[in-house]
């Protein structure tokens, strides 16, 4: 049991070079590795909720010479999260991955995919600043790789545009981790938080700060720096797009939280620097823009990916309100937009299986031909805007209660009119599935395509109605991120 | 490059001493400058020098494709299978204490191994790397 926090890094791990060995075992080594990952997580995460954290010295080192696994209620969280859309994505893309990979090239998409895990993992239980930056290279390296490997020939200048913007990103918070290191001489990140307070005047902790939210933002895909991110979404393998809108920009996002909330503390973020009014406007911006922009796009996979850009607008949102509700909206957030676009791009995979494309013109009167595909995306599509009874309405009203409470009512005017705006791509994918004469002769995607794809949808719908579970970790998670800055 | 006869002849003088020099490094990363890292680079500059002078296809038959793949996993596998070795043991990952009775012992094999590991993995990958690009357009 104690060795929880490095299982969860190790079976990936071990597991990516097997899957570059045994060629044909590729997709059952990643579903062997990803289903026990979930099982670990799972027990992690209990653990955590009993125990308050789970620390771990790697060689039996102890911090602040050896490098420790630390994680909390936050961590676990993302953890079960990031493993649940694992398992779901493996179980349903083998064939998927056969159908959009050359066949020389699967098992190397499996490895890939186990590195990434790997590094998402690694990023999560971490508890050293300086190994945040090489588990975000590992899973970031994996992730250009994937997406390259797309069969449209635009994958490769997006996962180029992706590399350049993401080495960037890198980069910046390599600087940061550096400057840090040269102010406190250490890189354990509870020792950093301790040290710090001392030096927060100094232009070097400021501007190692500033390196830090950049290039976190970067990875985030917070708007304007989120170009990389619908072009990655609309050219990469379906259950790359999947994976990586379900949970790559919920890991950076935890990276910031970190950093934001245990490293720096929420007093010198918030009360000294006042980064909520940079981050209040941007994350408004990113609401209003890159939902007006999806309800303009002609591809399913990109109004789905500026729909994402608009739900990271809401996660940071949360966090630019600056209060514990808000914070509390934004873990809950995390894990309920993972579920979303996790069910949506699934969904969408299916459609490319059968058709070959997502273009909104090839899908006219699809409803009729795959009917549990097109209901799995109009659930998850009135979770997006927010309907009552789905997820995304208990992340709103959330958002919402916190932004009252910030005694800033225009901001929850704001995520009313914004969901209305969301109203209107869902609805224009609905009208183009369902309204519409067109062709009907493909079949609906295999049962065991649809389960995982349902799974999550069923989740969608559970978890909006009883939400004791998500709500009550989040609130814990919340409480636990403020307290330590106390 | 092959009809050169002077660029020939002292790439061949040099090859093994570049092994040697990079098996040096790597053995003897524990006590010294070195480690795995640095002589897996200087064992591919070996590999990568007899590429440029003899040809990309003669490299190829000397070290297949395939041989490098199992060797980029295995590197990996030696380094992560040590780490599942210590928790088998009962100890944290990597402590390499358990390794064997005596800790001193168990660090110095512990550290060894790992250097192998990277030092194997790296070399491989930076060979693969040449390929990829010395490759390109053969296919």
């Amino acid at each position: 049991m104690e060795h929880l926090p490095i299982l969860q890094v190790v079976i990936p791990l071990v597991l990516a070079p097997l899957c570059l060995l045994l060629v044909r075992q590729a997709w059952l080594i990643a579903l062997v590795g990803s289903v026990s990952s979930l099982v670990c997580a799972t027990f992690l995460l209990a653990g955590i909720l009993e125990n308050g954290s789970s620390n771990y010295y790697v060689g039996g080192w102890e911090p602040p010479w050896g490098i420790a696994l630390s994680l909390d209620i936050v961590g676990g969280f993302i953890v079960l999260l990031v493993s649940l859309i694992a398992t779901l994505v493996v179980a349903w893309a083998h064939h998927s991955i056969e159908d959009e990979i050359r066949d020389d090239q699967v098992n190397l998409f499996w490895c890939m995919f186990m590195l990434c895990l790997t590094g998402s993992f690694g990023i999560v239980v971490t508890g050293d600043a300086f190994n945040i930056f090489v588990f975000l290279e590992v899973s970031s390296l994996s992730t250009y790789t994937m997406i390259a490997l797309g069969k449209d020939r635009r994958a490769l200048t997006a996962s180029f545009q992706y590399l350049v913007m993401g080495t960037v990103g890198a980069t910046f918070i390599l600087i940061a981790v550096g400057l840090l290191y040269m102010m406190t001489g250490t890189l354990n990140m509870a020792d950093l938080a301790e040290r710090l307070p001392a030096l927060r005047d100094t232009s070097t902790v400021r501007a190692a700060f500033a390196f830090l939210t950049v290039g976190v933002s970067l990875k985030i895909a917070l708007f304007p720096l989120h170009q990389w991110l619908p072009n990655a979404y609309t050219f990469a393998p379906s259950a790359v797009t999947a994976f990586l809108a379900a949970t790559a920009t919920k890991v950076s996002l935890y990276v910031l939280l970190r950093f934001f909330y245990t490293v720096f503390g929420a007093d010198f973020v918030f009360d000294e620097l006042h980064v909520d009014y940079l981050l209040l406007p941007l994350s408004l911006l990113a609401i209003f823009i890159a939902s007006t922009v999806a309800v303009y796009q002609e591809d399913l996979k990109r109004i789905l990916a500026y729909s994402s850009v608009a739900q990271i607008g809401y996660l940071t949102l949360g966090i630019a309100l600056a209060n514990s509700k808000g914070l509390t909206a934004t873990i809950v957030h995390m894990f309920n937009h993972g579920l979303i676009k996790g069910g949506l791009f699934l969904a969408v995979g299916g459609i490319c299986l059968r058709l070959g494309s997502t273009r909104l013109s090839d899908l006219k009167g699809a409803g009729r031909a795959m009917p549990w595909t097109m209901g799995a995306i109009v659930i998850g599509g009135c979770s997006l805007i927010g309907i009552p009874l789905t997820v995304g309405f208990i992340s709103k009203w959330y958002l919402i209660i916190a932004a009252l409470e910030a005694q800033m009512w225009y901001i929850a005017v704001a995520i009313v009119i914004a969901s209305m705006i969301a109203v209107a791509y869902v609805w224009r994918i609905v009208e183009t599935l369902y309204f519409q004469e067109g062709e009907t002769t493909f079949r609906e995607v295999p049962l065991y395509m649809l389960l995982p794809t349902w799974i999550l949808i069923v989740l969608l719908v559970w978890l909006g109605v009883d939400t004791d579970l998500t709500v009550g970790i989040a609130e814990r998670a919340a409480q636990s991120l403020l307290g330590i800055q106390l | 490059m092959h009809h050169n006869i002077i660029v020939r002849e002292v790439a061949n003088l040099f090859f093994p001493i570049i092994i040697l020099f990079g098996l040096y490094v790597q053995f003897h990363g524990d006590f010294g400058p070195g480690g795995g890292f640095q002589a897996g680079v200087i064992i591919a500059v070996g590999i990568i020098l007899y590429a440029l002078v003899h040809g990309l296809d003669k490299t190829r038959r000397l070290i297949p494709e395939k041989a490098v793949r199992i060797g980029m996993s295995l590197g990996v596998l030696l380094y992560a299978g040590v780490g599942v070795v210590t928790l088998l043991l009962g100890a944290e990952f990597l402590n390499y204490n358990v390794l064997v009775a005596n800790p001193l012992t168990g660090q110095h094999l512990g550290i060894f191994l790992i250097e192998l590991g990277v030092g194997i993995t790296v070399a491989t990958v930076m060979v693969m790397i040449f390929y990829a690009f010395a490759g390109r357009g053969q296919e």
